[in-house]
């Protein structure tokens, strides 16, 4: 029966049109949501950012990576270090910590890319820790509280600083994350990450540098990861190391696995389960964890693929 | 010569499985590399492509050293392949396996992906010519939107021929290109052979149990034994070659039938 339905969805028309509609309600929806539920729904839609930007990584190129919520940390701290430490202005510091974010996937993906994917996964897993306790040990990122009083962004005389505007900002930003997902899809090198994680020999006797092509999805990644940093950083002000665990890169994996590695639609399903799901169990008190723990389990156990899985006719 | 091998030396945990092997084939000709099973013919072929990277010897393709070059740098020569068990993009179409050849010719990345620069879309436009172009020459055209894996075994063999051919090669290695073929098909295949050479200008370098075709269709054919070239010259005077006639003694199976 669901096949069937995501069959029906299937052609990009429809599927233009639902993500319309979508888009069209989400807009719509801080008329009547109340203040709390739009702050769960701006914290969904930076989900989705996280898992597009990390779905490149993990659905498109087939890399493991634990320590996504790194490059998440990298775009946050750059943004708050320019701007708290040394006055800079909000937009101007966005390229740096671009640049930053594209180091930083650099960093991890060169030395690990030779690695078979339990080793990856132990390495990057490693990496994430390794930005968090430099954050809380660096004088610069302001040790264990964090970095506060990070300037609202002054768009054009306008003060972005309310709970909706911050809502309207992350869903355009979810917006651009779906459509550069799609564009770097069928692209060179979205084809390029598939015929690496089908088959890398085959690959490289295309002309294709292996290599080459794993690094710029850990830097589109990264790049992905960034935006969400810079602008989750904008939102609440205030960073600090804890926001950056090893548990953020674990949620961000789940949604895109629980969703359906490689595909756009179910990797957006699996951020808002993964936000949502615990918020719509809050009046179950202490139990809601549990639950949703085994609601999860039930749904790898009954769609290993995802919810809404890459499927090839 | 195109290609030029030279005393190329490839061991394995002291085993020797190229000894010492001097080879070449000429811009434009049609060649093969014959030999009884476990001679090394495959690993001559990994070791030009730059999967095997032999201890001694010299490698030139075009005048440029390829002696253990990176088998995308080998590619990027001029230098395709195909592969002895067939390997293609499965879970992709025919028409994304055929582009992938020409990932090497073209250079867009994630920015022109993501903003759709003209140059970008002016590239996707000629990546999709070219595949299609190849798909309609080895004649795989009308199932261009057909995953791989549900394709017949001969035509994910000729996709595979496509594929090669979208890395706008100056030479193309075809590695036991009939194997699991039924006869219509290799007549298809001697056919196709010789239009790559004849209207693309295309060395191609052929390995192939079924002698056959080897004799029909080659100019030039090298003898493998052991990791030693024994024997070479026309399809005749390799016929009536002594060593040859011995490599192949004992051998009780078709591939006697010289």
């Amino acid at each position: 029966m669901i096949d069937r339905l995501y069959a029906y969805f299937d052609s990009p028309r429809r599927q233009t049109i639902l993500l319309i509609a979508i888009v069209v309600l989400m807009a719509l929806a801080p008329l009547v949501m109340g203040r709390y539920m739009t702050t769960i729904m701006t914290n969904a839609l930076l989900y989705v950012v996280l898992a597009l930007g990390l779905n490149v990584v993990v659905g498109y190129a087939g890399l493991l990576d634990l320590g996504y919520a790194a490059f998440f940390a990298v775009g946050a701290y750059s943004i708050g270090i320019l701007t708290v430490q040394f006055d800079w202005n909000f937009w101007l510091a966005i390229p740096p910590a671009l640049v930053a974010a594209c180091i930083a996937g650099v960093i991890i993906g060169g030395p690990t890319l030779r690695l078979r994917s339990d080793y990856l996964a132990i390495v990057t897993l490693g990496f994430g820790e390794i930005v968090r306790f430099g954050a809380r040990n660096l004088e610069i990122t302001g040790r264990a509280t964090g970095l506060s009083n990070i300037p609202e962004p002054n768009f054009f005389g306008y003060v972005i600083s309310s709970y909706v505007d911050f809502y309207y900002i992350f869903l355009l930003l979810a917006i651009v994350a779906v459509i550069a997902s799609h564009r770097l899809y069928h692209s060179r090198l979205g084809r390029a990450w598939l015929y690496v994680r089908h088959d890398e020999d085959a690959a490289e006797a295309m002309g294709i540098n292996r290599v080459r092509v794993k690094l710029a999805a850990y830097v589109t990644g990264s790049v992905f990861g960034a935006f969400g940093g810079i602008f989750f950083a904008a939102n609440l002000g205030a960073i600090s190391p804890e926001s950056f665990s090893f548990e953020q890169s674990v949620l961000v994996l789940m949604a895109v696995i629980l969703g359906g590695m490689g595909k756009i639609p179910g990797v957006i399903l699996g951020a808002f389960i993964i936000i949502l799901g615990p918020e719509l169990l809050r009046n179950l008190g202490e139990l809601r964890l549990l639950l949703f723990a085994v609601v999860m389990l039930l749904i790898m156990l009954l769609r290993p693929s995802g919810i809404w899985p890459e499927r090839r006719h | 010569m195109l290609l030029d091998l030279e005393q190329v030396t490839l061991r394995f945990a002291g085993n020797t499985v190229l000894d010492k092997v001097d080879f070449g084939v000429e811009a434009g000709s049609l060649a093969s590399l014959i030999g009884p099973n476990g001679a090394g013919k495959t690993s001559l072929f990994n070791s030009i492509t730059g999967f095997y990277r032999p201890q001694e010897g010299r490698i030139e393709f075009n005048g440029e050293r390829i002696l253990r070059r990176k088998p995308h740098k080998v590619t990027q020569f001029g230098i395709a392949r195909t592969f002895q068990n067939v390997r293609l993009f499965r879970e992709m179409s025919v028409m994304e396996n055929v582009m992938a050849g020409m990932h090497c010719r073209t250079r867009a990345g994630a920015f022109g992906a993501v903003f759709r620069t003209p140059g970008q879309r002016a590239e996707e436009q000629y990546i999709a010519e070219v595949a299609h172009d190849c798909m309609k020459f080895v004649g795989v055209d009308e199932y261009a939107d057909r995953l791989a894996t549900n394709l017949a075994y001969g035509y994910q063999r000729l996709v595979e021929i496509a594929r090669a051919l979208a890395t706008q090669p100056q030479l193309i290695l075809l590695d036991e290109p009939a194997a699991g073929l039924n006869g219509t098909e290799k007549a298809a295949l001697v056919e196709l052979i010789r239009r790559i050479r004849d209207e693309r200008n295309v060395a191609v370098l052929l390995i192939e149990h079924d002698m056959g075709l080897v004799m029909q269709v080659s100019e030039h054919i090298h003898v493998l034994d052991y990791g030693r070239i024994i024997a070479k010259g026309t399809a005749e005077q390799v016929k009536n070659d002594p060593k040859v006639i011995e490599a192949y003694l004992g051998q009780e199976d078709e591939e006697m039938a010289l």
